[in-house]
Order: C-alpha cells, then sequence, then structure tokens
C-alpha cells in the first residue's frame, strides 16, 4: 500500500473513538440535566399527573438503567438519528442540517478572508520590521484580541448600517426579493451584501492572529542561512519575501486555522445572534430561548464532529504543503 | 528578595505592562468600592429609559431606566470574579492533570493527554454554552462552565514543564534522597515551572472575561447580578436610537480585557527574559 494512502486510513480510523467519545460526553450532559423529555412532553400538553408523566417516561425507555439508554443512543447515533426535538417538532439532524450551509459560509468566507489578509500583512510587518506600519498592526492586533467580537459587530452595525445606511443590518436575504433585482445573479448579491458585516466582524479577530502568527514565522525564517544566500545571489527583497520565505513560513498559519475551526464555530455563535444569521449559532440561540436541550447536544455532537474532520483534513493538506513530512 | 526585584526592575522598565497595571487597579478599585462610592441599586429604576449621559446620570439610563454608571461598576465585580475564580480553577486542575501526567509519563500520561486532546477537540463556547443551559445559569455554573473549557491547554502547559524537569539532576537527587512523588512535584519541580503557569494563567483571566460577556449576552446570565455582556444585550434592542447603552459596556469590557493582556505580556517579558519577543 502507498505510504500516503496507509496513513489516510490510520487517520480515518483514529477518529472513530474521538466521535465515540463526543457521544458519550454529549449523553453524560443529557442524563446530567435535570428534567428529562418526558417532562417536557407532558408540560407541553400543560401537565400531567405522575403516574402519566411515568407512562410516557416508560414508552420513550427513560426508566431504563444508565447502560442501556447509552447503548440505545449510540445505536442511534450509528444511523445518524441525533434525536427528536419535542420543542421544535422536528428530529435534531433535520433542524441541524438545515443550518449547516449557513454556518459554513460565513465561516469558511471569515476564515478565508483572514488567511488571506493575515498573511499578506504578516509578510508586510516582517519585511518591514520595527516600521511605523508593524508597529500599527501589533497595537490594532491588541485592540482586536480585547474586543469581544459580538460587541464589534453591533458597532459595525452602528456604523454601516444605522448611520451610512450602506449594508443591512442582519438577515441572510432581503425580505420580498432582492431590492428590484431578480434571479439567480441579484440572488447571489444580495447573500453577499448580507455577508459582508458579519464576515468581518467573525474574521477581524483571526486576521489579528494570522498576522502575528505570519510576522513571527517570517522574521524567524528571515533569519536562516538560505535567506542570506539569497540575497548573496542578488535576489531583491520582494523575491525574498514572497517567493523564498513565505512559502516557508505559511505552515503554522494553516496548521492553526485548522485548530481554530472550533474556536470559529464558538464566535460564529455570537456573530450569528447579532446578525440574525440563519445558521447553527441562530439555532443555539433559539434553543436557549425554548430550554431545548436535544437541538443544543445536537449543535455540540456536530460541530465537535467538524473539528475532528477539520483537523484531518488539515493533516492532509500539511502533507501537500510540505514534502517533508512522512507518513508514518 | 533580589529575584523579585530584579524581575520588578524588568516589569517596570516596560511602560506598556505598567499602564495595563494602572488601567486594571482602577477596574479593581471601582469593582471593590464603586458600589459603595456611588452607592446606586443597578437595578432600580430611577428615571426615563434610554437618557443620553446628563448630570444626574452620568453615563445615561438603559432602556428601563436604569443608571448605567451604577450597572459598570456592580458588572465590574461580576467580571473580575468570573475571570479570576474560572481562571484559578482551570489552572488548579490543569496543572493538577499536567503536573502528573508530566511526571509519571508512561500510561497515565498517554491517558490524561488523550483526555486532553479531546476536550480541545471540542468547540469551547458551545460546550460552555450547553453547560450553562444545563444546570441553569447563576454566577457558579458560568464560572464552572469556564473553567471546565479552559484548564485542557494549561494541562498541556504544565505536562510539557514537567516533562523537561523530570530527568533533571536535582529531581534525581530528590528521588535518591527518598522524597515522595508528590513532595518533588510540588516542592521541587513546581517553583522552576511557575513562570509560564503564571502568564497562561493570567492571559487566562481576560479570556474568561471575553467568555463570560458573550454567554451573558446570549442571555445566560446571572438574574441577580448585573454584567457587563447582559448590559450589552439590553442596549441592543435600542441599537438604532441609543447606540451608545452597548457602546459603553463593550468599551469597558475592552479597556479592561487589554489591561489584563497588557500585564499578562509584561509578566512574560519580564519572568522568561531570554524568550523576550521580537
Amino acid at each position: 500500500m502507498p505510504p500516503f494512502l496507509a496513513f489516510l486510513i490510520r487517520r480515518v480510523l483514529q477518529i472513530v473513538p474521538v466521535v465515540i467519545a463526543i457521544a458519550a460526553l454529549n449523553f453524560l450532559l443529557l442524563s446530567l440535566a435535570p428534567g428529562d423529555a418526558a417532562d417536557i412532553i407532558t408540560a407541553g400538553y400543560g401537565g400531567a399527573s405522575v403516574e402519566e408523566v411515568n407512562a410516557v417516561r416508560h414508552a420513550l425507555g427513560l426508566d431504563q438503567p444508565l447502560y442501556i439508554r447509552f447503548l440505545a443512543y449510540m445505536s442511534h447515533l450509528l444511523t445518524f438519528d441525533l434525536g427528536y426535538s419535542h420543542v421544535q417538532g422536528a428530529t435534531v439532524l433535520s433542524l441541524v442540517a438545515a443550518r449547516i450551509p449557513a454556518t459554513l459560509l460565513l465561516m469558511m468566507s471569515a476564515l478565508g478572508i483572514a488567511i488571506v489578509l493575515g498573511i499578506a500583512l504578516g509578510i508586510v510587518a516582517a519585511m518591514r520590521h520595527r516600521s511605523w506600519i508593524d508597529h500599527t498592526l501589533t497595537v490594532v492586533s491588541l485592540l482586536i484580541y480585547a474586543t469581544p467580537q459580538f460587541w464589534l459587530g453591533l458597532m459595525l452595525i452602528v456604523l454601516f448600517s444605522v448611520q451610512f445606511g450602506l449594508l443591512p443590518s442582519g438577515g441572510m436575504t432581503t425580505i420580498g426579493g432582492a431590492g428590484g433585482v431578480h434571479g439567480w445573479f441579484g440572488g447571489t448579491v444580495d447573500v453577499l451584501r448580507h455577508l459582508i458585516l458579519p464576515a468581518t466582524t467573525l474574521a477581524l479577530f483571526y486576521v489579528a492572529t494570522y498576522t502575528r502568527l505570519m510576522r513571527s514565522s517570517m522574521l524567524e525564517i528571515l533569519d536562516l542561512d538560505y535567506i542570506t544566500a539569497a540575497r548573496a545571489r542578488g535576489a531583491s527583497e520582494r523575491q525574498i519575501g514572497s517567493r523564498h520565505a513565505a512559502r516557508n513560513a505559511l505552515l503554522p498559519v494553516v496548521t492553526l486555522a485548522g485548530v481554530q475551526i472550533g474556536h470559529a464555530l464558538g464566535g460564529s455563535i455570537l456573530i450569528e445572534t447579532v446578525f440574525g444569521w440563519p445558521g447553527l449559532g441562530r439555532l443555539v440561540f433559539d434553543a436557549l430561548l425554548q430550554r431545548d436541550l436535544p437541538t443544543l447536544l445536537g449543535v455540540l455532537f456536530v460541530s465537535s464532529v467538524m473539528v475532528v474532520v477539520a483537523s484531518l483534513v488539515v493533516d492532509i493538506v500539511h502533507g501537500l504543503l510540505d514534502p517533508r513530512i512522512v507518513y508514518r | 528578595m533580589p529575584a523579585f526585584l530584579d524581575f520588578a526592575r524588568r516589569f517596570g522598565r516596560n511602560w506598556t505592562a505598567v499602564a495595563g497595571c494602572v488601567i486594571l487597579a482602577a477596574v479593581v478599585f471601582g469593582a471593590l468600592f464603586g458600589p459603595a462610592i456611588y452607592p446606586i441599586d443597578p437595578f432600580d429604576m430611577l428615571g426615563r429609559p434610554a437618557q443620553p449621559p446628563s448630570a444626574q446620570f452620568p453615563l445615561g439610563t438603559d432602556v428601563s431606566g436604569r443608571d448605567i454608571l451604577a450597572g459598570l461598576l456592580h458588572g465590574a465585580r461580576v467580571s473580575l470574579f468570573v475571570g479570576i475564580v474560572a481562571s484559578l480553577g482551570a489552572t488548579i486542575v490543569g496543572g493538577a492533570v499536567g503536573a502528573v501526567a508530566g511526571y509519571v509519563g508512561g500510561w497515565v500520561d498517554d491517558l490524561l493527554m488523550r483526555v486532553v486532546d479531546f476536550f480541545l477537540t471540542i468547540p469551547s463556547f458551545v460546550l460552555a454554552v450547553v453547560i450553562v443551559a444545563i444546570f441553569t445559569p447563576t454566577i457558579g455554573t458560568i464560572t464552572a462552565s469556564i473553567a471546565v473549557v479552559s484548564w485542557p491547554s494549561v494541562a498541556r502547559l504544565v505536562r510539557g514543564e514537567f516533562v523537561a524537569q523530570r530527568s533533571r539532576e536535582y529531581v534525581q537527587a530528590c528521588r535518591g534522597l527518598g522524597m515522595s512523588a508528590p513532595e518533588i512535584m510540588i516542592v521541587q519541580i513546581l517553583p522552576n515551572a511557575l513562570a509560564p503557569i503564571v502568564v497562561v494563567s493570567s492571559l487566562m483571566v481576560a479570556t474568561a472575561i471575553l467568555t463570560e460577556a458573550g454567554l451573558s449576552f446570549l442571555g445566560l446570565s446571572d438574574p441577580d447580578v448585573i454584567s457587563w455582556g447582559y448590559m450589552i444585550g439590553v442596549g441592543r434592542s435600542v441599537l438604532r436610537d441609543a447606540w451608545w447603552m452597548a457602546a459603553i459596556p463593550g468599551v469597558t469590557i475592552m479597556i479592561t480585557v487589554l489591561a489584563i493582556n497588557l500585564v499578562g505580556e509584561g509578566l512574560n517579558d519580564a519572568l522568561n527574559p531570554r524568550l523576550r519577543q521580537r
């Protein structure tokens, strides 16, 4: 078997115990919660006697011992059954699946902006080390690190939607058609207009992170002998920056971007709430209002699995970017 | 203590760290004595709602006519309490796990680090939201949830330090003298590993404050106490007409977190002079 394929299979198999552990944590949290589905269902009828609640509990199998319920939970998961939201009257899987595209669009746009801008600014800061532009970027990064993302979003709404009236303040599409522009093109432009503010808000933190990381990674590499050799051969600073140093400085940024996907999911919960973006975050917010635990746990499960898969993808990209990595 | 004086001299030379200290001292002062100096209940409805700052209400009133300045002063207590206690809890738990994993090694290390990696995989904010939602929001559950999502990174760091120290000669000498493992870990190794732990847990206070603000903005705040994130959430409903209502607590969070980060960076530079960043 080619080593890369063997690596791929082994790496995919490593995911299995992690996913089981995530499921176990979910089940543990669910069983720790005061009150169960039987309470919620009977409360929906406007109250019930203890016998009636117990009857519902028995019908749902909730009076079984913990390990039986865990096995049942796991066997449901094998068929992608994440449970049922009695509050929303729908399966958790359908609720979560309907929201994933919007969240992915927001997160990928934000991380895309952040990686491109962060790498570019990091290169500039390193090539102009200790200049005013380097110092300005450092100060701005510190400010961004200290700012609650969701609050920044609110302030951007005040600035760009309320004061200047340039961009929509929330939602993903304009209600009742895209401002007179119809069809596929009009719809896309409309979504993009709605995407600008939330994606920028979410991106800024990561722009700051990647700028600083790329800067220090570049500075480290600019000290190495092969850069001195390139200078001696007469390569211009521009060539050294973009061709010689930047490529090797990229690896830590890619690694971090993969690790931070979980972090970005957390951030997007708040950002989606601020901007009414119809993704997983908005689903969490609504579930919180209605105390809809199965949905909350479904989001936790799915987002954790998304992080596991993302780290797998990063490992593979790593191998493609750096031929020195040996698959063992 | 010449070591402490040396540290204080290095820290004092760093003007951004000193500025952070001054700001942080002001916030702590406001949290401790503010409610006594400005004795107004942040939940009392005292005037017309959504007033801009005036002589009677220095920072204006919120949607229910409550004094925003009083809210900020009481909110400072919540933010600092949650930040410090969550960070301490995470440091103790993470430190203990990391120390055992690093010192004992072998399968114990493997097992504990698998657990740590697992917790690092789960999106921490989502987990915090679920924990608080399940156990109903009180200041205790909020603090605990933040500690639960923060300890793994400390454990990683401490493990690294303990692995590096484990095979040093002084540790072998202690073993030879018949010291017990807990004694070696706490009395001998810990002091040598303290500097990075102090830096990480001070920076963690800042993250915890931001997380608490996010949770209470989502409505996951203790209904008995006022917090900065809750105040932003209140201001959000009138963003178009009274933007300052959400802006003021946000700026306060930003200044506080910035101050803590500056102090943390300053500690880092002063405690690890060799690792000083470029």
